[in-house]
């Protein structure tokens, strides 16, 4: 893991958490959609918010899809949900939505689980690629398994 | 009906997106390295390895799918709620895809990141 790849990792983490926020802005200013009227859905990228929050979308998507060329899926994913710590914040400070203890404990325990993740090796099949400070536990994981 | 037709919704973004991202996964470990790519021969031969393959077309209609009924649940509950609980639950599922799937070497270290994750979702719905 290079420099590089965790500047596209934090990318993959920032840019989903603001497209998110913009994109929750935007459907509280179009309301709830009732199931009877599901073509409405289309017509809510109109709005300027949830439009902003689709280009943000594009950025983690094209951010995400590098990561996925050097890194597996079940490296990623976790490794960039610590964008719901930054949601939760986003959300109280800038939705002013409430956001309980119940829920911030959650969102510890999803950050602990980030943790454990990106200890570990990025990549299954290039051991190249492992980080090679956690090398030798990835090993005595892999003789276990 | 509120409770009814977030959970709904989100159930359909993580089968749609837990498809999506193997498919995804799939198409860009076979394009390979990206930034080694595009050094090599350019942005335009990068987006034709990654467009001409049908897993990656497929892939993304799913996350289409997933994106709409994201806004759906969104426009019914709050964004707090929803955005964690489909893209955690999204992981879950994506452990056992990527295993099966994608042939992924799901290590001891990241099954204990999925059931934090999942207690996390779990006290996040409470």
């Amino acid at each position: 893991m290079t420099f590089r790849k965790y500047l596209v990792l934090a990318g993959v983490t920032l840019f989903a958490a603001i497209g998110d926020t913009f994109l929750a802005r935007g459907m509280k200013q179009v309301g709830n959609v009732s199931l009877h009227n599901l073509p409405d859905l289309v017509f809510t990228i109109l709005d300027p918010w949830v439009a902003l929050g689709i280009l943000f979308l594009l950025l983690f998507f094209a951010a995400y899809m590098t990561a996925l060329s050097w890194a597996d899926l079940t490296y990623v994913l976790p490794a960039t949900s610590l964008g719901y710590v930054l949601l939760a914040l986003i959300a109280k400070f800038y939705l002013h939505e409430q956001v309980s203890p119940m829920r911030w404990l959650g969102i510890g325990l999803i950050s602990a689980g980030v943790g454990f993740v990106t200890q570990g090796p990025a990549l299954t099949r290039h051991p190249s690629h492992h980080d090679q400070k956690m090398e030798p536990e990835a090993v005595g994981t892999r003789a276990k398994s | 009906m509120k409770h009814a037709y977030t959970w709904g919704a989100i159930l359909v973004v993580v089968l749609a997106s837990t498809t999506g991202d193997v498919l995804l996964s799939r198409a860009m470990k076979k394009v390979g390295d990206v930034g080694q790519l595009w050094r090599r021969s350019g942005l335009v031969t990068v987006a034709w390895h990654i467009l001409r393959r049908p897993s990656f077309m497929v892939g993304i209609f799913m996350m289409a799918v997933a994106f709409f009924s994201l806004l759906f649940a969104l426009s019914w509950a709050d964004v707090s709620l929803v955005a964690p609980a489909s893209a955690s639950l999204t992981f879950i599922a994506n452990a056992v895809a990527a295993k099966i799937f994608l042939h992924e070497r799901v290590d001891h270290r990241r099954w204990i990141a999925a059931l934090l994750v999942a207690a996390g979702v779990v006290l996040l719905a409470g």
